[in-house]
């Protein structure tokens, strides 16, 4: 178990390096995806095989696989890279990487410095966590039924192309970049925006 | 005989009624009708109420009518309610009477001024607020009064306020008029606190009883009355105005800048004698003010060369001459010099308007002369006047009551030999100007031609006007001649008499000496400015920073803009923008620049705000570690 | 087992820094998001070993909540993603500063 558990650690960690150095959105995907699958071992390790189950069901797959959606959507190749190749130079990454490294080193200190006893791990069984979900928590799942709700109708919302009713604080900037609103008859613009923009 | 005294101030109402309403539609010889008609009979019903009172003299001195009851507010009950004594009869007589006359030259003089109507109109409420003061029977109606003649006084001053100075005038008049008005109301609110009352006749008969002679109280109450009176009575320190103030028609300068306004104070510390007994100290600072403003308004007029500026020192000095023999006591020689000064400084007046008329608006006596032959009855009416003003001996109603004066600042108990000496040096200078003025305008050689005869309408009130300056006098004969005593007698039915001191030289040797100091200033300003000598003299120049400080009347105006008008300019400079207000928009200002320098970290870069979440992160776990 | 969920905390820690180094260096927001992705992770990480160590199932339930919540900021901000692709032809957070005062 402990052995599983360095290992899949040591994984994760190094899979995570990997995603936030990769230039390419598809390479940092799919290290993205090993993170994942490590963090689910992990998890394993610790005795809690519903959340590794879950780890792996949404993490890498349902979310990775929106991020590659996203990603082909967009058509993020070459040119991507190539551009973050540019963006990330030294001077970029040097300050907050120092920052976050005496933000860790700070953490870990606390970490291990108010109590020596030895913190036992045991198994937590699925069949409490259900009980304790549908309990206890019975709010905050329904809660979080209306937060995926809540997502799902605003991504399907945001997501839809419609040009026209781009919002008046954007228009002029979308004019300054020579985008023409080509699906909009001028009649349908309303009064408001008329006015504004005249 | 009550019933009539409510018709005097009221006929000139309804003449300022009239006139101001309709006064546009009216035909000019209507307007004149009704300006000078309304206060024709006012003159009349005086006159009538004047013998029915000699005849016989109503039971308690006075007449009184009770019109109807301005406002009651707990203790204090003021009545619209007149009274005519002995004093007041004296007074609208002069206000009435001569005003008659003066509204009678106006119909002529001002014909063709385009605001006719609005002329007669102030003319009229002048005349009525005036006559409201001095018929008052409580001091709150007389304040009414006095604020309406300082009112008309600012609109006939500014009467063509078409041109700038005029209005200039206008306003130094009034505000000047107000130190002076500030000071006798709040000595009004002191009587009242005091006394608990504000009728005239209460706080004669209770001051005696309250007051102690000579406290604080009463020289505070009496010196804030004074300054009430000094204000509008243009003594020394607020005299500067009345100069000024001539910029309004000659008419005016005679019925209110000589005859009746600017004796208001006078009328004001004679009625109120009965507090200023109690306090010898104002009394005293009364006679010292008269005394100084009689000699630095003569000296002033000395250098004058405008003829009206002339006659407004003269009656500055001559008003001086009032405040004198009322500061020494000798409260029936104030109002027997008042009575022939509103006559002979009206008749001057008047003829200088006629003169200056007559040579299309010169107002420079040196631009006149000659005018004995052109114009003979203004000259002999005028001869009349400035005869009087230089109390020629015997032949002038100012002589009895100058000699008197003169006689009185030795011989009251108050009196002494500095203002004794004052007096006669004033009647020097007086003597002296009065004959530079008549020399220069009348005698030598023509410089301007008359463009036209002056009407007969101003040539009457002249002639009545010179007749009483000659003969106003003969009611008064001093006690070493004749001892006929009508006015003073008259008089004394309200005022007291005048203390005299124990031990008295002669009056004839005093009235030789002002005779012979009168005489000697007519005839030293007759070696200076007859024939070509007068040219000669005006233009010496050893003389001329003299002359510069005197015609500007002792510098006065630099004076007071140097000590109030320059120190308030700086405040008003130092505070223009508004130093309270600048610590608010300080407050402002540093949270404008405050949120100018913040709102640089919201710069819109997602990363800068995500470091700046690390950097609290790592600020609260730093001190925890540390702590 | 010795030590055991101090060294998970450990890892969740480092995880979460890494997590955040991306968010910081990054520009490309899809990057960004995915770096947030890591740090929620990792969150959930610390909760589930928490949750162990106190024998608790409630470490377990907030990992659920968590994951919901990821499901759900992931969705909406891919979404906005697009959008601003589209209205802005770019992925720099850099250019995307019309909120700045």
């Amino acid at each position: 178990m402990s052995t599983l558990f360095y290992i899949s650690s040591i994984v994760a960690v190094a899979s995570t390096v990997m995603v936030i150095t990769r230039y390419h959105p598809v390479h940092a995907l799919l290290y993205l995806a090993v993170s994942f699958l490590s963090v689910g071992m992990i998890f394993l390790s610790l005795g809690a095989p519903f959340v590794a189950a879950l780890e792996i069901i949404v993490y890498a797959g349902a979310i990775i696989v929106l991020f590659i959606f996203v990603v082909m959507m967009l058509n993020l190749g070459r040119e991507t890279a190539q551009q973050e190749k540019e963006w990330l130079q030294p001077k970029v990454w040097v300050v907050p990487s120092i920052l976050v490294l005496i933000l860790l080193v700070e953490m870990i200190i606390l970490l291990f410095s108010d109590n020596k006893d030895i913190m036992r791990i045991s198994v937590v069984d699925p069949r409490k966590v259900a009980l304790s979900l549908y309990g206890e928590y019975i709010i905050a799942v329904e809660l979080t039924g209306f937060l995926l709700m809540a997502g799902i109708v605003g991504a399907a919302h945001i997501g839809k192309h419609k040009r026209s009713s781009l919002h008046r604080f954007l228009q002029n900037g979308e004019n300054g970049n020579g985008k023409a609103h080509t699906g909009v008859p001028p009649e349908q613009v309303s009064n408001e925006q008329t006015v504004l923009h005249d | 005989m009550n019933q009539l005294l409510a018709y005097i101030p009221a006929f000139p109402l309804i003449g300022f009624l009239i006139l101001s309403l309709f006064g546009r539609k009216l035909p000019k010889p209507v307007i004149a009708t009704i300006g000078a008609g309304t206060v024709c009979i006012a003159a009349i019903i005086t006159i009538v109420l004047g013998v029915s009172f000699l005849q016989t003299p109503p039971a308690g001195g006075a007449f009184h009518q009770l019109l109807w009851s301005w406002f009651k507010v707990g203790k204090l009950s003021i009545d619209i309610s007149l009274q005519v004594d002995a004093l007041t009869l004296v007074f609208i007589f002069i206000i009435t009477f001569v005003g008659a006359l003066i509204h009678i030259y106006s119909t002529f003089f001002m014909w063709h001024d385009g605001d006719y109507a609005r002329f007669f109109a102030s003319m009229n409420l002048f005349v009525c607020a005036m006559l409201l003061l001095v018929m008052a029977d409580n001091l709150v109606l007389l304040y009414l009064g006095w604020e309406g003649v300082g009112l008309c006084s600012y609109l006939l001053i500014g009467f063509w306020y078409e041109v700038p100075s005029n209005c200039r005038a206008a306003n130094k008049a009034f505000l000047i008029t107000r130190i002076g008005d500030t000071a006798l109301l709040i000595g009004l609110f002191l009587l009242f606190r005091e006394l608990g009352t504000l009728n005239i006749q209460g706080i004669l008969q209770q001051a005696p009883a309250h007051f102690t002679t000579g406290s604080a109280n009463i020289v505070l109450i009496t010196i804030l009355l004074m300054i009430g009176g000094m204000g509008k009575s243009a003594q020394m320190p607020l005299q500067t105005w009345l100069p000024d103030a001539m910029a309004g028609p000659s008419p005016v300068s005679a019925l209110i800048h000589a005859a009746t306004m600017v004796t208001a104070g006078v009328y004001l510390i004679a009625r109120m004698h009965g507090l200023f007994q109690l306090s010898p100290v104002t009394m005293t600072i009364v006679a010292i003010i008269g005394a100084c403003t009689l000699l630095v308004a003569g000296c002033s007029a000395l250098a004058q060369t405008d003829i009206k500026r002339i006659l407004a020192y003269s009656t500055i000095s001559q008003i001086g001459y009032m405040f004198l023999a009322l500061g020494v006591g000798a409260w029936s020689a104030a109002i027997f010099h008042f009575f022939t000064h509103a006559f002979f400084k009206a008749l001057l007046f008047l003829a200088a308007g006629v003169v200056i008329e007559a040579l299309h608006h010169e107002h420079n006596i040196f631009m006149m002369g000659g005018l004995r032959k052109r114009m003979p009855i203004v000259f002999v009416t005028f001869l009349a006047g400035a005869a009087a003003l230089s109390a020629l001996p015997l032949v002038s109603a100012g002589f009895f009551s100058k000699d008197a004066i003169l006689w009185y600042s030795w011989s009251a108990a108050n009196g002494n030999v500095f203002l004794w000496l004052m007096a006669l040096a004033g009647a020097f200078i007086t003597a002296l100007y009065s004959t530079r003025l008549m020399l220069v305008v009348f005698w030598g050689e023509p410089k301007t031609p008359v463009h036209e005869a002056p009407a007969q309408g101003m040539i009457i009130p002249l002639i009545v006007l010179a007749f009483f300056s000659v003969t106003a006098g003969f009611i008064e004969w001093p006690h070493n001649m004749m001892h006929l005593t009508l006015f003073s007698d008259h008089v004394q039915k309200v005022l007291p008499e005048t203390i005299m001191k124990a031990y008295l030289p002669s009056e004839w040797f005093f009235q030789a000496i002002a005779a012979l100091v009168t005489g000697a200033g007519i005839y030293l300003g007759y070696t200076m400015y007859y024939g070509k000598a007068g040219v000669r003299w005006q233009q010496s120049p050893g003389l001329a920073s003299t002359r510069e400080f005197l015609f500007s009347g002792w510098k006065f105006d630099q004076l007071y803009n140097f000590i109030f008008v320059k120190p308030f300019l700086f405040l008003t400079r130092i505070n223009k923008s508004d130093v309270i207000d600048r610590m608010y928009n300080g407050i402002a200002q540093g949270s404008l620049r405050l949120s100018n320098w913040f709102s640089v970290s919201q710069n819109g870069s997602l990363r800068l705000y995500i470091v700046g979440v690390l950097a609290g992160i790592l600020f609260i776990i730093t001190l925890q570690l540390l702590l | 087992m010795t030590d055991s969920a101090h060294m998970v905390l450990m890892v969740a820690t480092v995880l979460f820094g890494l997590g955040l180094i991306g968010v910081l260096t990054r520009k490309n927001v899809v990057f960004m998001l995915i770096s947030v992705e890591i740090m929620l992770n990792a969150a959930g990480l610390a909760f589930v070993a928490a949750g162990s160590k106190w024998q608790q199932p409630d470490g377990q339930v907030m990992f659920l909540f968590i994951l919901a919540m990821a499901a759900a900021e992931v969705s909406v901000g891919l979404a906005l993603v697009l959008q601003i692709y589209h209205q802005h032809k770019t992925m720099d957070v850099e250019d995307l500063k019309e909120l700045r005062d």
